[in-house]
């Protein structure tokens, strides 16, 4: 089915015969139940019996659990069940190398909003009564909230299994010689920047429904993006076989990496559920949500960059600390995601990345939008526009000379396919009047570029397998009707919708002639879950190898009733016909009763795994991706020097999507990245007060945490750029993520070329804007942001020669054991899963 | 924990009004301090009207009463009794989409689709009063509902389809 992927003639799925629902802008296949209400979210599900559950969360950031009574909720009248840690005491985490969580605190609460008991009663408000029962004594434990305090408190520790001290994860890496490479600069700048955290508010609370039936099989309703994860959870958790467990992933009512953790509740109303032998549901408040939180890593960055008089990078190196909160959550692979993309973008020769997790007692960060890369392409893209600025080059110019080549291996080792950054770059300008305006519009009015590009799913899986990532099962009906099963889970990113295009694509019938069943353990092969932007490609694979076996099995017979040779046989408009009389043939629906009365009941799988990566260190694992998207973006900004507030007039952005499978779905997650980029670049915080006053969030609420309303948004200009990608369905890439990343560093650019102001920092507030306006007037450097960077001992980092230096994608070191011991690289430890092996590949 | 023999409900006040929900009439008891989100969802099963924050924040549960946007969230349904109340349910006439509906799924309008059932609430009060509202009107209008999916651009030019639409319509049926 594949001759390897990369050099082949064309992009998977294509016949060579035009495409007739791929690249046709048309409604998602469920517009009309989005519209209606009549699509049943978590929380619109009830069964009969249900019950309501609660969970009672700590008010304190830090301490041990000396006593848990539940004597008095217990014997609260309507209650039916009570909860501790200590029913569910086996932990898990979404990283097979942090399982830290349990679902309910055993012995420690390590942030405000913990949960530590969980009630289920004949409704919420009995629950919630109950709740306010439960006596927990707690023995306080000293309480870290910065990054700074985390690396200057050794002990407590937050959690053992943390790398050093409150260091949750050190990595440290070496592709070539930086510190050689950067004596030969013509120009070195050494610049700090800080991104703030933030969150990512879905409009829908998350909300899970348990069903325990009386065979001791177990079903669990849940906004989740990842059922997959959720199923192995809930079956490590409550000790149940996993084939007797069933996920049924609700579409999610918006997610955005926020939704793809197993979460406590879901083990806490299935445990209710078995308790009781009764449906059990709980619906988060909108204040729980920002507890739930996995949202993006507060993150201070140092970037030094060396480049040459015409702006090319002659080598960066580059250091990040994330504050990770109070659990591992995706953190360890957000830690190696700050360093691993910077790469893809602009040709670095030489590069080093360190890079510091660490934990405090607020609520987990993971995976926000962009998981891990925002944040360094704010720092990248803020100082190559200071960089442009000092050598006297335009900054979309000096970009456009430094790009990293299509088909080319990097100095971290990652395989980049198509590259359209170039075209994305001109489509802008273009656009914009760049020309006309970068330092030419009056005071108080600017323009800013940047550039970002982002994975089209992750390399290798969370939890090692050589198993797929994706599959798809094809029902086909006598009926002409055709039913598609993904275990991918539509967030209203459109997943669904993509599914029935690419199968309606291949066998020439229509988007609604196709049923498709997603996000159900039970029912749906799996895929790996929406995260990492990597469904439209995977799932979409799969569903072009599961149609194509469709197409291949129905042809024979088809062709023999026919009597046309089979590779006449074309499959459109609803029809199988002879390419050469279109008029001969017949409906799809007799082409299936063809077959079947041929070869019985017709169906067919399909699956996908990624190619393997070149990396071989250690770390290596995260990066990787099997096709890269690009993006650039233009802001233009009106600056109020008498109050610093920035306000955003337009947006132009160029996205490199490969090719759009629909192009009125793929402007809308342009839209919507651009719209949640701009929240985070002038707005958008997850903050807390301080140690002495409890670690307490600032404002867990929608009114107090701020985002864009139809007031703020800009207007958007996108422009979608094909650079098809052989290893993408239909040549597409990813777009759900990637136009997100230029839009605070285009932000705080534009900024600059308005004011003159330099903000190192989201969000890009009138507070910051005024100070920075401030101290320029009095002679000061015009900045704000951080002023320093801690002195942290890092690991000796390890050495990669790159491919220019002949590397072979080992560790110098480890290459060296090889060499002498024959080539096979050390067994990964235990807990070594995420980062350090990569899979044999295993081609559909 | 041994699950007790009999399950006490506790004991709770009732009480019992009618709403007039898309036209129909429906007369239940339930608890006198219920939101009117919480009879829509949980006494009438109308699981159409969502919600978001449940403190009047976010304009996910915007409903219509005698026409006029009103977040049931912050709404005591005992208050609302009698009177005509309008949600996403009733939008769609005999199967046939209403023209803003019609124009959200074209336009892409609902990503997630959580929040769309307020948005097209509020959009229909905005076209009720004001047929043709410019960008700067809808904007205004719709200041109160958080959408995070779409940056509200399609949501914006939906309503502008819908609204030429309508407006066409009417001239189509003026004499």
């Amino acid at each position: 089915m594949t001759d390897g992927g990369r050099g082949r003639g064309r992009e998977r799925g294509t016949t060579g015969g035009g495409l007739r629902v791929v690249g046709t802008s048309r409604p998602r296949v469920d517009a009309a139940a989005k519209v209606t209400g009549q699509l049943r979210f978590a929380d619109d599900l009830a069964l009969p019996r249900m019950l309501h559950a609660k969970l009672l969360r700590s008010p304190v950031p830090h301490a041990r659990i000396a006593r848990i009574d539940t004597a008095r909720a217990a014997a609260h009248p309507g209650v039916l069940a009570v909860l501790t840690g200590r029913d569910l005491p086996i932990p898990y985490g979404i990283l097979p190398v942090s399982r830290d969580e349990h679902a309910l605190c055993v012995d420690r609460v390590r942030f405000v909003g913990d949960a530590v008991a969980a009630v289920a009663a004949l409704d919420e408000e009995t629950a919630a009564e109950a709740c306010a029962l439960i006596d927990v004594e707690y023995e306080p434990l000293p309480a870290i909230a910065t990054i700074a305090e985390a690396l200057a408190t050794r002990e407590p520790r937050i959690h053992d299994h943390a790398d050093d001290g409150n260091v949750h994860k050190h990595v440290s890496l070496e592709f070539g010689d930086v510190d050689a490479a950067m004596a030969g600069a013509d120009l070195v700048r050494d610049d700090v920047f800080f991104y703030e955290g933030s969150t990512h508010l879905p409009m829908e609370q998350h909300a899970a429904l348990a069903d325990w039936s009386s065979e001791g099989r177990l079903t669990v309703w849940s906004s989740t993006q990842t059922p997959h994860y959720v199923h192995r959870a809930l079956a490590t958790v409550l000790e149940l076989p996993p084939a007797h467990v069933r996920v049924i992933a609700t579409p999610n009512g918006g997610a955005f990496g926020g939704k793809s953790d197993p979460f406590g509740h879901e083990m806490a109303v299935a445990a209710l559920a078995r308790r009781t032998g009764r449906p059990v549901k709980i619906c988060l408040t909108r204040e729980e949500v920002f507890y739930c939180h996995r949202g993006r890593h507060p993150t201070l960055m140092r970037i030094r960059t060396g480049v040459r008089r015409d702006g090319s990078i002659v080598a960066m190196d580059f250091t990040s600390l994330l504050d990770g909160g109070a659990y591992g959550s995706y953190g360890v692979a957000s830690t190696y995601y700050t360093g691993a993309l910077q790469t893809v973008t602009y040709r670095v020769p030489h590069y080093r990345f360190r890079g510091a997790r660490v934990f405090t007692n607020k609520p987990p960060c993971g995976p926000k939008r962009g998981h891990g890369t925002p944040q360094p392409r704010f720092a990248v893209e803020c100082q190559l526009d200071r960089i442009a600025e000092q050598l006297a080059l335009d900054p979309a110019e000096m970009r456009r000379r430094i790009l990293q080549p299509p088909e080319s291996v990097t100095a971290n080792w990652l395989r980049i396919g198509s590259m359209g950054l170039g075209r994305c770059i001109d489509a802008v300008v273009d656009a914009s009047g760049w020309r006309d305006k970068f330092r030419r519009l009056p005071y108080g009015r600017g323009v800013g570029l940047a550039c970002s590009s982002y994975i089209s799913g992750a390399g290798l899986p969370i939890y090692w397998n050589a198993m797929p990532h994706s599959g798809v099962q094809l029902k086909l009906d006598r009926s002409g009707g055709v039913t598609a099963f993904s275990g991918s889970t539509d967030i209203g990113q459109g997943s669904d919708s993509v599914l029935a295009y690419c199968v309606a694509e291949v066998l020439g019938i229509e988007p609604v002639d196709i049923r498709v069943v997603t996000g159900d353990t039970d029912l749906t092969p799996v895929d790996l879950g929406s995260y990492s932007s990597r469904v439209t490609l995977m799932m979409g694979n799969a569903a072009i190898d599961a149609a194509e076996r469709a197409r291949e099995l129905l042809a024979a017979p088809v062709a023999a009733t026919l009597a046309v040779p089979r590779e006449r046989l074309v499959f459109a408009g609803r029809r199988v016909f002879d390419a050469e009389r279109p008029e001969h043939g017949m409906s799809f629906a007799e082409a299936v009763q063809v077959g079947e009365s041929a070869l019985g009941t017709i169906g067919t799988v399909g699956s996908y795994t990624p190619p393997r990566s070149p990396g071989r260190y250690k770390g290596a694992g995260v990066g990787p991706s099997p096709a890269y998207s690009y993006s650039c973006a233009v802001a233009e900004v009106e600056v109020e020097p008498d109050s610093g507030i920035v306000r955003v007039p337009k947006v132009w952005i160029a996205h490199d999507i490969g090719r759009a499978i629909n192009p009125l779905l793929a402007i809308g997650q342009v839209e919507g990245s651009v719209y949640m980029g701009l929240g985070e670049a002038l707005m958008e915080e997850m903050t807390y007060r301080d140690r002495q006053r409890n670690v307490v969030h600032h404002h867990p609420s929608m009114l107090e945490y701020k985002s864009i309303t139809t007031l703020e948004m800009c207007d958007v200009e996108t422009m979608l750029i094909e650079e098809p990608d052989p290893e993408g369905p239909f040549g597409a890439k990813e777009v759900g993520q990637g136009p997100l990343l230029p839009i605070p560093p285009a932000v705080a650019n534009a900024v600059h070329d308005a004011v003159g102001v330099r903000i190192d920092q989201v969000p890009c507030s009138p507070h910051a804007v005024m100070r920075a306006l401030r101290d320029k007037a009095r002679g000061k450097e015009g900045r704000y942001g951080p002023v320093s960077f801690p002195d942290h001992d890092f690991p000796p980092p390890a050495r990669v020669p790159t491919p220019e230096q002949g590397g072979d994608g080992r560790e110098a070191d480890r290459r060296a054991h090889a060499e002498v011991g024959g080539g096979a690289p050390r067994e990964a430890r235990a807990g070594e899963t995420i980062a350090a092996r990569a899979p044999e590949p295993r081609r559909r | 924990m041994t699950q007790p023999v009999q399950i006490e409900a506790p004991p709770r006040q009732k009480v019992q009004a009618a709403f007039v929900v898309n036209g129909e009439r429906h007369e239940i008891a339930f608890a006198p301090h219920k939101t009117l989100l919480e009879v829509l969802r949980e006494d009438l099963a109308l699981t159409g009207t969502k919600h978001g924050c449940e403190l009047g924040e976010c304009g996910t549960c915007l409903v219509l009463v005698d026409g006029v946007p009103v977040l049931s969230c912050l709404a005591l349904a005992l208050s609302y009794a009698e009177r005509p109340i309008a949600t996403v349910e009733g939008m769609a006439r005999a199967g046939e989409l209403h023209p803003l509906q019609q124009a959200f799924a074209e336009l892409g309008a609902a990503q997630c689709g959580y929040c769309t059932p307020g948005f097209l609430l509020a959009a229909s009060a905005l076209l009720a009063e004001r047929p043709r509202p410019t960008r700067d009107e809808i904007r205004d209008a719709l200041s109160g509902s958080l959408c995070r999916c779409t940056g509200y651009h399609k949501i914006i030019e939906a309503i502008e389809l819908a609204a030429e639409r309508m407006a066409a319509a009417r001239e189509r049926e003026a004499p």
